[in-house]
This record gives structure tokens, sequence and C-alpha cells, in this order.
């Protein structure tokens, strides 16, 4: 099972930058890859252009992914999502304070859209951070004041959007249904340098995130300091995904659909779940962004953001995800 | 080897009155401790507070002479295990998982097992004849059963010193008789076990020492039968109790009076 997940994966990566709105043969890609001085000029052009956002759909997906399957556990709670915490609502806020006022807040090389959406999902994880450690990093309250910070940024995001500039609305829409749509390697590198380290801690702590799901106090009785290990999840999971917010948007359903048909494959063990969930959710989104460069339903030459493409597919898939486990659990009842 | 109680007071929040307070214990190996007490008298409060699962406001519990809250977590995982009162797993599981996952304190980095894994699994399967369930899920069994493999996990995870809230309170008669069997035969391989539970006739069978606890204190501690004995039992339980002795053993018998006779 695992095999045939990465076998796909390699799969639609491999076809990814093949298509779009304009279709390439295999053959003039992979010489415009490996030998770029014998390569023709457009597809050059073009491939340079789809190459590093294919990379940059692996990363998100990937990292929104784990986020997520590592939220429902620290959460207690199967419907929670990389967004659940409020930090991506936090990073929308600041990304339209930088597209409704460009002139604020670019740091060095990295545009005002990815700066300020860090700073807010930043702070907002701080503020986050200090409320529940007050509250002992328990599930519900974390939910609850996740909740809430979702609500006031997005009320201070509807107050931008409302002060802004008309003009300026069609891209702030935009952004908000994320998507994958960059020019050049800053987008992907930035990403890979904020979120690889998050990733990686994170996998370091799967035994303990198998614990975990069992509650704090079992975990606890079995060794695990229950209290750090809720407050290493929370800033990891969280930084990943103000990562994936600051450079994609708020891309919908990957943080929820992915782990758990990942669950269905491989088992419930985190060890098992966090490298699938790479896996899938790199190729879920990678595959969903393909069908957004291709699907000709803005016309010719437009293309439909992926956040579209992944709540359209995604919110399907998962009712029925949703259905195949409840008549399994009604079956189980009676056995 | 002793597992110890100095003094442990806790409440729940600033100003409330404590849930446990003044609590003293020795607990020694090859002994198998009982706590009993009304609703609300501070038994699962006492076994949190033992694991180290809660830190008294006042008071310390000390293993082997040692402060058990200055152990690293997964040393103290090694020699005490704690199993709560309520376990529901959030992901579908095995019982072998399950089972297995009382492993997590002897493994390595990335959860890596060592030779003794399979084996420790194995035999804490066996001896709560839990092994012919193993490969099914762990949501479908019955609650009895469920409880069983909980005891098997904490089993595999071979502590000295094993702590368990009300790990019979939905077994039948049969089982919870199995599992205090095997509880017991732990005790004599020389670990030491506090068990809460509400069935002081099981405290009256299997207990070495019965610690009883009124509104948090301990109201008496000592064998069977100098604790289940009606005037003490009276002061915690009202007078609705009357002691008898067993047909077959020299131990107490605790049954409620007959409504009919009132």
């Amino acid at each position: 099972m695992a095999l045939a997940l990465l076998v796909s994966a390699v799969a639609v990566v491999a076809v990814a930058p093949l298509v779009g709105t304009v279709a390439l043969p295999a053959g003039r890609v992979i010489e415009a890859i490996f030998h770029p001085a014998a390569a023709d000029p457009l597809t050059l052009q073009i491939v340079s252009l789809r190459l590093p956002r294919v990379v940059l759909g692996l990363l998100v997906g990937a990292f929104l992914a784990v986020a997520g399957a590592s939220f429902q556990t620290l959460l207690g709670n199967p419907l929670a999502t990389p967004y659940t915490v409020g930090v991506a609502a936090a990073g929308s806020f600041g990304a339209f304070l930088a597209l409704a006022w460009p002139l604020i807040g670019r740091l060095g090389p990295l545009g005002a859209v990815p700066t300020q959406a860090v700073f807010w999902s930043a702070l907002e994880l701080f503020l986050l951070a200090f409320l529940a450690r007050r509250a002992r990093w328990g599930g519900t309250a974390l939910i609850l004041a996740g909740v809430t910070f979702n609500f006031l940024f997005a009320s201070g995001t509807l107050l931008v959007r409302l002060l802004a500039d008309p003009f300026r609305l069609q891209a702030m829409d935009r952004w908000l249904m994320g998507g994958l749509d960059i020019v050049g390697w800053r987008a992907p590198a930035t990403a890979a340098v904020m979120g690889l380290p998050a990733l990686i801690v994170l996998l370091a702590v799967a035994p303990a995130l198998d614990q975990l799901a069992f509650g704090d106090a079992v975990a606890h009785g079995r060794g695990v300091p229950v209290a750090r290990l809720r407050g290493i999840v929370l800033a990891a999971g969280a930084w990943l995904t103000a990562a994936c917010v600051a450079q994609a948007g708020p891309i919908a359903f990957v943080g929820l659909l992915v782990p758990h048909g990942v669950r269905l494959l491989v088992g419930s063990g985190h060890r098992r779940v966090l490298p699938a969930s790479i896996v899938a959710g790199a190729a879920f989104l990678v595959a969903a962004d393909a069908l957004a460069r291709t699907v000709p339903l803005l016309g010719r030459g437009a293309e439909m953001p992926v956040g579209v493409i992944t709540a359209l597919v995604g919110g399907p898939v998962f009712l029925l995800l949703l259905a195949r486990r409840s008549s399994a659990n009604r079956s189980s009842i009676g056995g | 080897m002793s597992l110890e109680a100095r003094g442990l007071t806790f409440a729940y929040a600033e100003g409330a009155a404590p849930a446990v307070s003044g609590i003293d214990l020795e607990l020694n190996r090859g002994e198998l401790m009982v706590v009993v007490g009304p609703n609300g008298s501070g038994k699962s409060t006492l076994l949190a507070l033992l694991a180290g699962w809660r830190r008294p406001q006042t008071g310390a519990v000390l293993l082997d002479e040692r402060p058990l809250a200055g152990l690293p977590h997964r040393e103290r995982a090694r020699q005490v295990a704690y199993l709560p009162q309520s376990v529901a797993p959030l992901y579908d599981l095995t019982v072998r998982e399950v089972v297995a996952s009382g492993r997590h304190p002897h493994r390595g980095p990335w959860g890596l097992g060592n030779g003794g894994d399979r084996a420790a699994v194995a035999e804490a399967m066996t001896a709560t004849a839990t092994a012919e369930l193993a490969s099914r899920d762990f949501a479908s069994l019955s609650g009895g059963e469920q409880q069983r493999v909980l005891v098997a996990s904490v089993f595999a995870q071979q502590p000295r010193w094993l702590l368990l809230d009300e790990p019979t309170a939905s077994l039948d008669v049969h089982h919870r008789v199995a599992v205090l069997d095997v509880l017991r035969s732990a005790v004599e391989r020389g670990s030491g076990v506090v068990l809460v539970t509400h069935d002081l006739n099981l405290a009256a069978l299997f207990a070495d020492r019965v610690v009883l606890l009124v509104e948090g204190r301990r109201h008496a501690m000592g064998a069977p039968a100098e604790v289940l004995v009606q005037p003490v039992l009276e002061a915690a339980y009202g007078p609705e109790l009357i002691v008898v002795e067993h047909p077959e053993v020299p131990r107490p018998v605790v049954l409620p009076r007959s409504g009919l006779s009132r």
C-alpha cells in the first residue's frame, strides 16, 4: 500500500511539469531540465515557470498534511486542520494588509505579502502559546482559543478589505483562495527554509504522538513529557502552516483530507502516518495544481486557483470517507 | 525499595477544598494495596499524585527515597506505570498495537524496539488472556475486554510499580477475579501494586493492605480484617453496610443491609 502510494506520487510529480495551459511533450521538458543549453527557448521558459511551482506544491502539500495529522492528535479531534488554531487566519490578515497597502512590510528580499503573513502568524502563535501554557495546553482550550483568534483575524481581514482601494480587491480575494501561481525559486526556497526544520521536529516526535493519542494521562504514565510535547507540536505545526500560508495562501482541505485518507491506507501509527502524509500531501497538491492549470473553466490562458480545486475535490472525497468510516463503526458495534 | 507519599495535599483550583490532604503512605515491593472510599473521596486524585501526573501543592512522592518528580520521564515510566480510569484511543488500533504501546519507555529514538519488546508483549497478552484478541480492533471489544487489554499494556511496560485506577470496574465477576489473580502473581514476582476500586469485597479478598479515604483524608489503613469492619466502614459509608466472614477464607465480606428489614 505504501509502495503504491509512493509510485503514484512519483508519477504525479513526473507528469505535472508537462501539463498546463500549454501542454509540452515529455522529451522537450526533460531536455529543458537536463540540457538547458540545447533546449528551445519557449520550452525553457515554460519549464522555468512550472518547476518552482511544482516544488512549492510538493512542499506546501507535504507541510499542510503533516501539520494536519499532528494537530488532529494534539487537539484530540479528528476534525482539526492546520488552520484550527488560527495561525492561517492571522497570516491572511497580514497578507491582506500587504495587498491593500503594498508599501508596508517588505523584509529584505522577501515580498511584502509573505513577510506580513509570517509576522502576523508568529504573533498569533506567540499569544496562543501564552494562553495555552496557562491552560496546561489542553486540547479543548486550544481549539476554543484558536476559534476565537480565527474570528478576530477574519474580522480584521474584512475590515482591511473594506478600507482598501477597490481596484485591489480582486487580488485580495484571489489570494484568499490559495494558489501556487508564483514566479521563480524564491517562494519554494523560503518555504523550505522555514518549514523543513519544523517537519523534522514533528517526525522526531512521532512515537510520542502515538502515546498522546491515548490521552495525556496515559502518555504521562508511559514516560512522555506531555506539556513539553504539546508545546513543541503546537509550535512546529503552526510554523509549518505559517510557511505554507505565507507563500500559497490558505489552501483548503489538504490538511484534513490527506491524513484521514492516509490512515485508511497505512493505519494510525504516526511513524507511518507522518511520512505517508508527506508523500500523499505533496502528490495531492501537485496533482490539484496540474488540474488547476489545465481545466479551461475560466477561458483559455486563465487558471483556477488551486485552493478552489482542493476544496471542490476534497470536500466530496472527505464526505465519502466519513460515510465509509461511520458505516464501518456501525458494523463493528454489532461484532 | 519503596514508593512513598509524604504529606500529599492537592486541590484542583486555588482556594478550593483540597481533593487530597495530608496523605502519608508507603508501598513496598511484593505488596498489593487497595485504595477504597466513597465517591469523591480522592482515590483517583491520590493515584494521579503517586504517578506524578498531578503535582501536589505540598508534600512529595518518593521513589526509593528520591523525589519522583525529579526523575527523567522515561526512567520514571520504566519504574512506575499508571493506568487512569477512562482510556479512549483517538484512532483505530488493533489489540496488539494497544498492548505494544506500553513498550514506549523502553524504546529508542523513532520508537525502535529492542529484542525484549516482542517477548514482553506476548507475555503480557498471555498473562491477561488477551492473546486470542490480538488482531481484533480495540474499539470493537466489549468494555471488559478493553480493560483487560489495557491491563496487558501496563504489563508490557514491565514496571516495578503498577498504579491502576478501577481496572475492574466494567468486568463481570469472573474477569474481576481473573485480573486480580494476574495482579497477585505480579505481586508475587516482586511488583508493588496500588489499585483503586469501589469493590470492597475484592479489596477484602486480594489486598495485603487496604487504605480507606474519606473526604481526601486517610481514614483508616491496615490489613483487610482491620479496616473492613463495621465501625470503620460506618463512619465512611453510613449505616447501610454489614460485615460478615467469608465462608471459605478468614476474610471479611461486606454486604448492603436488606432494605426489607427496615
